[in-house]
């Protein structure tokens, strides 16, 4: 492992094994996917032609080749919809992920050193909790009769209950709780970062605590914020479960497209040729993610 | 030693408060009498009754364990790896496309990953259910375990390693006597972050199943679905209790790691 080692093929071993697996249950299942969106409707509903029939039948399946899946994506209205409301939807968000997150990151940073660790870990410990039951705690709040409603009359904001469930609102509400910790962690370790002395030479020569945090804490910050942006961002447009049990009818997500595409309609190439449009749309920000990543991990 | 602000005490508060209130409200009324989940009736403990009597539950319970668990263990051997190639082997040929694998899930939609890793085994003929969720659990956990282990093996001394090949110990005897017992910690808490993702996950589940093989989120995916019930109220309330534990064990094994980093830090100055 380290440089002394012989250069045998044992040596290659450690590489070999879980290179070959992504390989087998990563790389090629999109290659697949890729396929099988160029595939006609008819002989790719299941029990369709398998995709490895030997060279024979390769072939045959080239001409096969259809852009049909692409160009109903293109053509057709729901499609449109889904795939701009995901993007705006999760856009929001992510904004209100950030604006609830940032004070939170902040304060932890300020917070006394011995705290920081029981603050991270309570940050953590939510993210650790069934995804699914964090989502469905919220339905029970939302309804007319749930808590929020029940609170608001109570204190008199409200004469009669508001509808959330089950309307777009509730949906931002689900994803910036369920994302929150994933803003919170790169935007914490980013504030800790940073060296407490900038700010103080900066109120001695006569800033402002305001003009200081726009000037110096959150230019310094930023690397956090674009990590926990996209940390957001990227899962919540393709999100299925938080638009499924707390949007609306009218809450349109490619997620929830394709769930339905694949599982009610059963048109297994339509939902492949919206996952790659999706992939798409998101390789542009993954790939950005992916770099900052690799040159954080030391490359 | 620095106060904190009014500001910074309410901007606490109040985002701890929005994080732990509603998961709270779910715990207590997992207790509660009624069959309406906002509306206290009295104290009771019937839910957790109906839930140990409920078969399908109990048996998705199980289907749900094993799978965590073996994919769990899988994916640490296999994540252990790969974090040993991404911090030690540098740049070889085809590093950048191993270097994406392993980032891509950790990001991608999970809705992609389930749509594609199902279609790979209808492709190959697979008879979906139990083995397949495994597999897939696999997948996308040994990218979140390569993460947590490279991030130890990163600050990791390698003099010690080199010190024993140079003393004649061979590659693979020097990884689990030297290597292995110190990266420990951090491949054990890839393990518990591995098996709750696993336990965890719907989405990839509903996709690679087949007949036979129901997981716990998809029976509280599918009993959510028709409205709110004190029942999954409290099988919620269970595996947070078991999930808390967890998380409490991982981070008791984390500061041992840091005190053994500082230790390290100390030894190598002194």
């Amino acid at each position: 492992m380290a440089a002394t080692v012989n250069k045998s093929w044992t040596r290659w071993l450690p590489v070999a094994i879980p290179y070959t697996w992504l390989i087998i249950f990563f790389l090629i299942p999109f290659l697949i996917v890729l396929k099988i969106s160029f595939s006609n409707t008819e002989t790719a509903i299941p029990p369709y032609t398998p995709v490895f029939d030997g060279f024979a039948g390769a072939w045959e399946k080239a001409r096969e080749f259809t852009f049909e899946n692409y160009k109903r994506i293109v053509e057709s209205d729901l499609y449109y919809r889904a795939y701009g409301s995901s993007v705006w939807i999760a856009g929001i968000s992510t904004f209100f992920t950030l604006l609830i997150g940032y004070p939170i990151a902040y304060g932890m940073a300020r917070s006394p050193l011995h705290w920081r660790p029981l603050l991270l870990m309570l940050i953590i410990l939510p993210f650790w909790t069934s995804f699914l039951i964090r989502v469905y705690a919220w339905k029970s709040i939302l309804t007319t009769e749930g808590f929020l409603n029940n609170f608001l009359l109570w204190a008199g904001v409200i004469n009669e209950p508001l509808q959330i469930l089950a309307t777009n609102t509730a949906v931002y509400i689900g994803i910036v709780y369920s994302y929150l910790p994933f803003m919170i962690l790169p935007l914490y370790s980013a504030l800790e970062k940073m060296d407490d002395t900038l700010l103080e030479a900066a109120s001695d020569l006569g800033s402002t605590p305001i003009s200081s945090f726009w000037k110096i804490t959150f230019p310094l910050s930023l690397p956090g914020v674009i990590a926990g942006c996209f940390l957001v961002f990227i899962p919540a447009v393709g999100e299925f479960v938080i638009p499924d049990l707390l949007g609306g009818s009218d809450t349109e997500m490619i997620g929830k497209v394709m769930w339905d595409e694949f599982f009610s309609t059963r048109d297994w190439p339509a939902a492949s040729a919206v996952a790659v449009v999706l992939l798409l749309i998101l390789v542009v920000p993954i790939a950005i993610y992916q770099n900052q990543q690799a040159k954080a991990a030391g490359g | 030693m620095k106060r904190l602000s009014w500001f910074n005490v309410v901007t606490l508060t109040l985002g701890f408060a929005f994080l732990y209130i509603p998961i709270l409200l779910l715990v207590i009324y997992s207790f509660n009498e009624g069959p309406n989940v906002a509306i206290w009736t009295g104290w009771s403990t019937k839910w957790y009754a109906s839930v140990f009597n409920n078969e399908q539950l109990m048996d998705a319970a199980k289907v749900t364990l094993w799978i965590a668990v073996f994919s769990a263990t899988l994916a640490t051997i296999l994540g252990t790896l790969a974090a040993i190639v991404l911090t030690r082997f540098g740049n070889y040929r085809g590093s950048t496309l191993f270097n994406g694998m392993i980032y891509a899930p950790l990001v991608m939609p999970e809705i992609i990953l389930g749509l594609a890793l199902l279609l790979l085994f209808v492709a190959i003929g697979f008879e979906r259910g139990f083995w397949t969720i495994m597999l897939a659990h696999t997948t996308f956990t040994l990218c979140f375990v390569a993460v947590v282990v490279q991030s130890r093996l990163v600050t990791f001394d390698t003099s010690l390693e080199e010190a024993a090949l140079d003393l004649g110990s061979p590659p693979l005897r020097t990884f689990f006597t030297i290597t292995l017992p110190i990266i420990l910690p951090a491949v054990i808490s890839g393990w518990l972050l591995a098996f709750t993702l696993s336990l965890d996950d719907l989405v990839i589940a509903s996709f690679t199943t087949g007949p036979g093989a129901t997981t716990l989120p998809m029976r509280i995916y599918s009993a959510v679905r028709l409205g709110v019930k004190p029942e999954i109220n409290a099988i919620s309330t269970i595996m947070i209790a078991l999930v808390s534990v967890g998380v409490i064990i991982t981070s008791i094994l984390q500061k041992q790691q840091l005190a053994r980093e500082e230790a390290e830090r100390r030894a190598a100055k002194g």
